[in-house]
């Protein structure tokens, strides 16, 4: 069925030919691309826009009732303070690894083999990821004849520790979810940074060395300068990944425990929780914050160019 | 940037130092190895364990750490069975060919879809050009959230619930505003005088778009297509959305969700089946490495 639109399209564009009907090319090749976009993101946005003025069942018109609930409801503001938690350590903590192995394995040996070792947890899915990383943080009752199988519990064990149940203690567990998404995405800053660090001219960090600039200066007034672009964009990236985060927490703790964040919590109200008012707000709420990220990258970007 | 070169994934010139390395060297080396492997380490280490685990005996996993294995070691494939076969466990493997069969629609329609809109974009004068394209670039920061549930009541309304369809279509409509702007920034790369000497040959813009953009923009594809296929694969927000209720056409990602909320402590299931979804993924990343690398630098730095 696909294939026949396409043929249909192709062909009426194949049969118009010369200038004056670039036109009617243009729309042909445009309108599927479009069509969709408007029955798939523009609408269904509009109507989740609309909808999170309505209470749970959609029935009855609350104007903001529903922002008003995230904004005072405890357990929602405990969902405000864990997606602040992940938007402010996640970004900045994968960043500077990132850009610090960056910096170690460049022009080392087997460069590239270190590299893909961060890099590889990027293809697996985050659920694949948090299953790996609940098997570090498992939990065996503290009993004589118990052994631990948990890696993290057994390295306590080992210094002569008391294993804990790593994602039930709040808010050492969010940062244990957060540890999670730092080890996907340093990966992706390593490999934006590194590639950023390798096009830095070569007569600048020459003229640094000849000026007698130490290892930190060189950093500091070479590198971090002639970088700062490429690090704008990953922490962003990074930051609105964050914003959308789902997968993880709903994998390994299922928002239980005050774990939840906002795209998790839209999960449970819309379809466990049947609040389909506060869901859509919630999602209203992860949009309004992901526009001044954006907003700010694009601006960075432009300025970086037409310098 | 250079699309068509390999120059720019090339290491540049081998013997001048570059920043990085002059502020590693005065790092004193050492340390900075040591630092290195360090991170490496503990970067690899957790998956390594899963893997070690997924090939013991379901009654080692449960009662030794997976490093005993290396005093002890016992493989076996018994894991991976009991996740692959309906009869006896999981039944992995229907999502394992349900995720195939998602992927591969989800990625080749919005590849088509978005180089078509992107030559339009690209090489074609029409009214309204710059405002539809600023539009489209502007979607890409709607959330999936956003749209999802308004979403589901359209295919529940129009009959197309529990199927395929639902998946294909929606991550094709959420994959587009990203592949018209990557596509759209690569086709703007290619010199004008190709198109006009083609032009001037009397090729029309079907003929144009297939014999002499389609082979140059492979590269560019190719890297979208790779991105779009792990993301689709990994993808379970839009898989429990839509397909979450039937067990016809989830994904193995909604099946290891569901495993690991049910059966969180049957670890010889989860490990083993934790590989089976990561195989794929990370079969085509080792494989193509080089275009993911490509397609990461061309989405998120320009240079």
């Amino acid at each position: 069925m696909f294939a026949a639109v396409m043929g249909v399209i192709l062909f009426v564009a194949g049969r118009v030919g010369g200038r004056r009907n670039d036109r009617v090319v243009a729309y042909a090749y445009l309108a599927p691309a479009l069509l969709m976009l408007a029955v798939g993101l523009v609408y269904p946005g509009i109507r989740t826009i609309y909808q999170s003025f309505f209470d749970a069942s959609l029935q009855s018109f609350i104007g903001l009732d529903n922002y008003k609930t995230i904004f005072t409801d405890p357990d929602q503001l405990v969902v405000l303070r864990n997606t602040v938690l992940w938007v402010v350590v996640t970004p900045f903590v994968a960043t500077a690894i990132g850009m610090l192995y960056a910096i170690l394995v460049d022009k080392a040996r087997m460069e590239s083999f270190a590299k893909a070792l961060i890099f590889l947890p990027m293809a697996i899915s985050f659920v694949g990821a948090s299953i790996i990383w609940r098997f570090v943080y498992t939990y065996r009752p503290d009993q004589p004849g118990v052994q631990q199988i948990g890696l993290l519990n057994q390295i306590i064990v080992w210094f002569g520790g008391e294993p804990q149940q790593w994602l039930v203690e709040s808010p050492l567990n969010t940062f244990l979810l957060i540890v999670v998404m730092i080890w996907i995405q340093s990966g992706f800053a390593m490999t934006v940074l590194s590639a950023a660090i390798k096009a830095i001219p070569d007569d600048i960090v020459e003229a640094a060395r000849l000026d007698g600039v130490g290892p930190w200066g060189m950093f500091r007034f070479v590198t971090l300068p002639s970088i700062r672009p490429a690090v704008v964009v990953v922490l962003t990236t990074i930051g609105i990944g964050t914003l959308k985060v789902f997968d993880i927490v709903r994998t390994m703790t299922g928002g239980q425990f005050d774990t939840s964040v906002i795209a998790n919590e839209f999960y449970s109200q819309s379809f466990r929780s049947d609040n389909q008012g506060l869901g859509a707000a919630l999602a209203v709420l992860l949009f309004i914050l992901v526009i001044p990220i954006v907003v700010y990258n694009v601006r960075h970007l432009r300025a970086s160019e037409s310098r | 940037m250079s699309t068509t070169s390999d120059a720019q994934t090339a290491p540049l010139t081998a013997q001048k130092p570059t920043a990085a390395a002059v502020a590693k060297r005065r790092l004193t080396s050492p340390w900075a190895s040591l630092a290195a492997v360090i991170i490496a380490v503990v970067w690899t280490i957790p998956t390594f364990g899963l893997l070690i685990s997924s090939f013991r005996p379901e009654k080692e996993i449960k009662t030794t750490g997976w490093w005993m294995f290396f005093s002890d070691p016992t493989v076996t494939l018994d894991n991976y069975r009991a996740v692959l076969d309906p009869e006896t466990g999981v039944g992995l493997g229907d999502y394992f060919v349900n995720s195939i069969v998602i992927a591969i629609p989800s990625v080749l329609i919005p590849l088509f879809l978005a180089s078509l809109a992107a030559y339009a974009f690209a090489w074609i004068k029409f009214p309204g050009r710059n405002l539809l394209f600023l539009a489209v670039f502007a979607l890409q920061v709607v959330p999936l959230q956003v749209a999802l549930i308004p979403l589901l009541r359209l295919y529940v309304s129009s009959g197309l619930s529990n199927t395929f369809w639902t998946l294909w279509l929606s991550h094709s409509a959420f994959a587009l505003p990203l592949a018209i702007y990557l596509l759209h920034n690569f086709m703007r790369e290619v010199p004008a005088g190709l198109l006009e000497a083609a032009r001037i040959d009397g090729a029309g813009h079907v003929a144009i778009f297939f014999r002499v953009l389609l082979p140059v923009m492979l590269p560019a594809m190719a890297a979208f297509a790779i991105f779009q296929f792990l993301w689709v694969w990994n993808d379970l927000l839009v898989a429990l959305t839509f397909a979450g209720g039937g067990t016809e056409v989830a994904p193995v990602t909604v099946a290891l969700a569901n495993l690991s909320g049910t059966r969180g402590t049957a670890w010889h299931l989860l490990s083993a089946g934790a590989f089976v979804s990561i195989l794929v993924p990370v079969a085509i990343f080792l494989l193509l490495q080089r275009y993911f690398v490509r397609g990461l630098l061309a989405g998120s730095v320009k240079g």
